[in-house]
This record gives C-alpha cells, sequence and structure tokens, in this order.
C-alpha cells in the first residue's frame, strides 16, 4: 500500500515538471493559436546552452539561469519576429510544417555539435539530497524543488495575465486580434513576448530536467507530447488546469511504471487518451478552441 | 456568349501519354535492370506512395497527421502476424492489413477527431508511441527486438532470388500507380469536389453544403488502408521488422518534407518531391545529419516563401497540370485549352 502512496507522490512531484513544460506551449497557443512542435526540441536545446554556460563559466546549474533565460526569452522573440510571424494566419498548414521543420533542424543541429551521448547538469550534493515523509515515503529535494517552482511559476502566470499591462494585451489579442490592434496593440510584438515568455519557462524546464535525468539530442519529441497531453488533460485556457494536467499525467506514468517498467510512458499515453475520449475539452477548459 | 467546362488539358494529355509510357518500361525493369536499381526503384515507389496518402490527407483532407508511421508499422507487423500465425502467402498480406488498417483506423479516427486543426497533429503522433510502445510489450512478436520473415514465407513468393525480386518490384509499382489514379479519380469524383473545397475553405464548403466531416473521414480511413498496405509491402522488402524502426517518426519526416517541398496540395507535387528527394539522397547520403538539417531548413523556407511548392512555382508560371482534377470555364470562341 506505501508503495503505491510513493508512486503517486512521486508523480505528482514529476508533474510539476511536465506543467512546466506544458505552461510554455499553453501561452503561445492562447495568445497566438500557434502550436510549436519543435517546443520539445527547445527545452532540450535550453539544456543544451546550460550545459555550454556552465562549462565555460564554471558555474552552478541554477547559477547559469541567468545568462540562460534571457538568451532563451531573446532566441524565442527573435524566432517569432523573425520567422514565425509571417505563418500565422487562417491556414493551419503553415505554422505546422514550419516548427515541425525547425524541431528536425535543431535536433539534427545538436546532434552534430554535441553527439547522441547523454549528458547531466551536475548540481552537487542537493541531487541526492531527499526529505522523509513516512516510512517508505521519501522525496527528493530537488523534485520538491521543481515542483515548488513550478507552482510559483504558474501562479506567477495567472496573476501577470489578470493584474499586467502585458497581461491584457496578451488577453485582448487571444480574445480579438483586429480589435487588439485597433486599441494600439503592437500585435508582432506581443506575438514576440509570448515567444519570449514561453522560450524562459523552456529554459527553466531544460535546466530542471538537465539537473534531473539524462539528456539528449533525440529528448525532443517525446518532452513535446508531455507537455502537449498535460495541455489537453487540463483544458485550454486555463494555466492551473495545466498544472492538473502535468500532475495527472505524472501519476499515471509512475503508477504505470509500478506495474512493469515498460509501461511507464504508455500508461500516461493512455491515460490523455481516456480522457480525451470521456472529456473532449479537458478537465478545466476556459476556452475553446474555434 | 457561349461557355462550357473542360477537363484535361494538352499539357495533361501528353503527360497522359508520358506517363502510360514511363510505366510501360518501368514494368520492363525487371529483365534488364540490375538488383541495387531495383531495390533503389521499389524504395522510390513506396516512399512516393506514402507522400501521395498523406498529400491526399493534409494538401486536400486538412488532416496534418503526424502519425501515419502507425500505419506504416501496423501494416509491416500484419504482415508478420498473417504470415506467422495464420499461414497466409507474403504477397496476401498486402491488401489484408489495408483492410485491416482500414477498420482499425476507425477507432483511432474517433479519438484524434476530437482534436481541431494544430492539436490533431500531435494527438496522431500520440497513438503512433501507443502503437510503438504497445507492440514492444508483446512478447509473442519478440517485444522489443523484433522479429525476422521466416524463410520459409520468403521462399514461397517465388522459388528464385530473381522471381522474388521481380515479384516484389511489380508489386511496389502496382501499389504505387493505384494509389496516384486511385487519388486521381478520387478527386475527380463528387468527393473530389468537396475535398477540394474543404482545401480551400472549410467554412466555404460547409456553406455550400458539404459534410466536412464525413468527407474528412473517408480520407482518414483510405490513407489508412493505403499506408497499412505499403507497410506490409516495406517489410516484405526489410524482412527483419522492431517497432522502434516501423513506428519511426521518421517516416513521417521524410515525407513531409516530400509533399511540401515539391508542393502540397497536387499530385504532382509529391512525385516532384520525391524525385528531388531521391536525387538528392544519393549524393548527400554519407552527410547524414546534414542532409536532414538541409531538408528541414528547405522545408521551412518553402512553407514561407512558396507555399505551394516546386511545383507549386513551376505550374503557375506555365499553367500547367498533368493531373487536372480542377475544372476550367473556358469561351467556345477561344476555345484554346493549355
Amino acid at each position: 500500500m506505501i508503495e503505491w502512496i510513493n508512486s503517486i507522490v512521486q508523480g505528482v512531484l514529476t508533474g510539476g515538471l511536465y506543467a512546466l513544460f506544458a505552461a510554455g506551449l499553453a501561452i503561445i497557443f492562447g495568445v497566438m493559436r500557434l502550436v510549436n512542435i519543435a517546443h520539445g526540441d527547445l527545452i532540450v536545446l535550453a539544456a543544451f546552452v546550460a550545459m555550454v554556460v556552465i562549462e565555460t563559466a564554471g558555474v552552478d546549474p541554477f547559477v547559469s539561469m541567468i545568462a540562460v533565460l534571457p538568451f532563451m526569452f531573446f532566441f524565442g522573440y527573435v524566432l517569432q519576429r523573425g520567422v514565425l510571424n509571417y505563418t500565422l494566419g487562417d491556414d493551419l498548414l503553415p505554422p505546422l510544417l514550419v516548427t515541425f521543420g525547425i524541431s528536425i533542424v535543431i535536433q539534427n543541429l545538436l546532434l552534430e555539435i554535441f553527439s547522441a551521448d547523454s549528458q547531466r547538469l551536475n548540481a552537487g550534493a542537493i541531487e541526492t539530497a531527499s526529505i522523509k515523509l513516512a516510512e517508505g515515503i521519501e522525496i527528493g529535494t530537488l523534485p520538491l524543488i521543481v515542483f515548488v517552482v513550478a507552482v510559483a511559476l504558474i501562479a506567477a502566470l495567472q496573476i501577470g495575465f489578470s493584474r499586467t499591462r502585458l497581461g491584457r494585451a496578451f488577453r485582448a489579442t487571444s480574445d480579438d486580434p483586429s480589435t487588439a490592434r485597433l486599441m494600439g496593440i503592437r500585435q508582432r510584438h506581443v506575438f514576440g513576448l509570448a515567444m519570449g515568455v514561453s522560450m524562459v519557462l523552456v529554459a527553466i524546464a531544460g535546466i530542471f530536467i538537465g539537473i534531473r535525468t539524462n539528456f539528449d539530442p533525440a529528448l525532443g519529441p517525446s518532452r513535446l507530447l508531455f507537455a502537449f497531453e498535460a495541455v489537453i488533460i487540463g483544458g485550454l485556457g486555463s494555466m492551473w488546469g495545466t498544472l492538473a494536467g502535468g500532475v495527472i499525467l505524472g501519476v499515471a506514468q509512475n503508477i504505470g511504471a509500478k506495474i512493469d517498467p515498460g509501461w511507464q510512458i504508455l500508461a500516461g499515453h493512455i491515460a490523455f487518451l481516456v480522457i480525451l475520449v470521456l472529456r473532449p475539452n479537458g478537465l478545466f477548459p476556459r476556452t475553446r478552441d474555434e | 456568349m457561349s461557355s462550357r467546362v473542360i477537363r484535361s488539358t494538352r499539357a495533361s494529355r501528353i503527360g497522359m501519354a508520358v506517363g502510360a509510357a514511363l510505366i510501360l518500361v518501368l514494368l520492363t525493369v525487371p529483365w534488364w535492370g540490375d538488383r541495387a536499381s531495383m531495390r533503389l526503384l521499389v524504395e522510390i515507389f513506396y516512399i512516393l506512395a506514402l507522400a501521395q496518402l498523406w498529400n491526399l490527407l493534409a494538401g486536400y483532407g486538412g488532416l496534418v497527421s503526424v502519425g501515419q508511421q502507425a500505419f506504416v508499422g501496423l501494416g509491416g507487423y500484419l504482415l508478420f502476424i498473417l504470415v506467422i500465425f495464420l499461414d497466409i502467402g507474403a504477397i496476401w498480406t498486402v491488401p489484408m492489413a489495408g483492410a485491416i488498417g482500414a477498420l482499425i483506423s476507425l477507432p483511432i479516427a474517433f479519438i484524434v477527431f476530437r482534436l481541431r486543426g494544430h492539436y490533431f497533429a500531435i494527438g496522431t503522433w500520440v497513438v503512433a508511441e501507443v502503437f510503438l510502445l504497445g507492440f514492444a510489450q508483446v512478447k509473442g512478436l519478440g517485444g522489443g527486438s523484433g522479429m525476422s520473415l521466416p524463410i520459409a514465407a520468403i521462399k514461397s513468393i517465388a522459388a528464385s532470388r530473381a522471381d522474388r525480386d521481380a515479384t516484389i518490384y511489380w508489386l511496389a509499382l502496382a501499389l504505387a500507380v493505384a494509389v496516384i489514379v486511385g487519388i486521381y479519380l478520387l478527386l475527380r469524383s463528387r468527393y473530389g469536389l468537396a475535398l477540394t473545397a474543404i482545401r480551400d475553405s472549410e467554412e466555404a464548403s460547409r456553406s455550400l453544403g458539404v459534410d466536412n466531416f464525413r468527407a474528412k473521414l473517408l480520407v482518414y480511413i483510405l490513407a489508412a488502408f493505403g499506408t497499412s498496405a505499403i507497410g506490409a509491402l516495406i517489410y516484405i522488402t526489410k524482412i527483419r521488422i522492431t517497432p522502434s524502426a516501423a513506428f519511426d517518426i521518421n517516416w513521417t519526416v521524410t515525407i513531409i518534407f516530400i509533399v511540401v517541398i515539391g508542393g502540397i496540395g497536387s499530385i504532382e507535387g509529391p512525385i516532384v518531391g520525391t524525385l528531388v528527394f531521391f536525387l538528392l539522397r544519393e549524393p548527400l547520403a554519407p552527410y547524414g545529419t546534414w542532409y536532414l538539417i538541409l531538408l528541414g531548413l528547405t522545408a521551412v523556407v518553402v512553407m514561407l516563401k512558396a507555399p505551394k511548392g516546386l511545383w507549386g512555382l513551376f505550374s503557375q508560371r506555365f499553367d500547367i497540370a498533368l493531373f487536372p482534377v480542377q475544372r476550367r470555364l473556358v469561351r467556345a470562341a477561344d476555345d484554346k485549352p493549355g
């Protein structure tokens, strides 16, 4: 019994990381109806950027965020204004196929530069530290930090969306792009900023992946799928829903792994498909994708 | 002034004649071609057929699936299951795999059609991953390490190696031709008109009374049928199957690049794309990853600058259609079809 509770607890913590993946995807879909197939590969890219920063500057992974976060923000802004803005319109094909192409380019560039070897970001003693909750339930300090950061970031985003000027611009553009433009919102710039914010989340997620587990250039697609599943399970348009989606996915995977190690990822996918059949709009839908 | 609708053009009639002649020449290859070029041609045929089917899905049906490898792999595994457990001749598994794949696509459509537009793409990918991970769990099919086709099953295709190669070659050619002719006839039919309308505008086609859902479902099932049948053929040529190779996303990556670069939303586009893909692959294959990077960048640039691909640029410039699926209105007075 205690083992099952342990699986669920660990699953909840993993879910925090998935929610981080998903939040970045949810923002850009919310603001500009863009589904970024390269999302997972950008997470891996951020992890590699952090690796380079850590190796050249000789700093801790957490300290490397000072450089990696602004870099990824800038990267996202330029990517959106330089390329992705030109794909947006009534036609669904261009954004999908362009981000798909970018995904393959990033994957293979990383493979060419860093080889297929597994990498890891070394954060020192914190990696193995843990807290004992009860007999048989120990939670790692690091997974806990990741979870708390994810919750804090999602809360910050939720407040940012409802209270700040930029948040208002995001919501206005999301609800009615043409009226928002009439009100003086520079749409292309706002889209660039939204992608920038998404990439900051991607950077944090990438660094956490790097510390928690191994990563390699081929890891991107599976992370995209987890992010996507968390968004759909949670329901479009709700940040807290995205967190719930991440947690449900994490718990499903951990319970699957408990039954049979080969079932870990499969159990997550099946949970997603079941929820899709039962609740096509997700568990906590706010907006409709029309 | 009277006017009338024409379907074929001089270019298309010449194109048909050249195409028919080309097929006749290709039919004779087993008598004079060497083994290596026949193998390459078989690969070209099945990749072309896969690309055509994906183009039907995405270019006409608006269903951008990133999960067609689910059906390639399913077809492959059906070959092994039918041959080993039901003792069916390898060649006969090709149509059977198609039929079973189409049947299995129904419940899948029931799930993934709940996802609108963008999210449909990733949903199909999840389904393909479920197939990959699921088949890897089945011990009877070799689990994650896969299985090989028994020698007896290979021998049952034809006694000698040359005869086997020829049989597989003709089968691949027949499949590619059948897929292209089938899509051409479909697009010229009433359904084709509906699909073209959906391609151009979903709202407009709905307002004109097209049942978008039914048309899309039909396309999805047809693509599943063709892709599964081709999957069985591919694994007749490969002899060995593993879940990670059979359900590899790279099947879909390749065909998407081919269709996008060649020209999405036309029958000629995937043909041009397949030719470009194989022409570039032969010299660039040693550079592996760089070739994929180049293809990815080209696809991005094409999508941004020339969304109708290479064929789109060409046909716009010269107003030529080899597979005319549209209807042209000409005035009777100056009846000069291009």
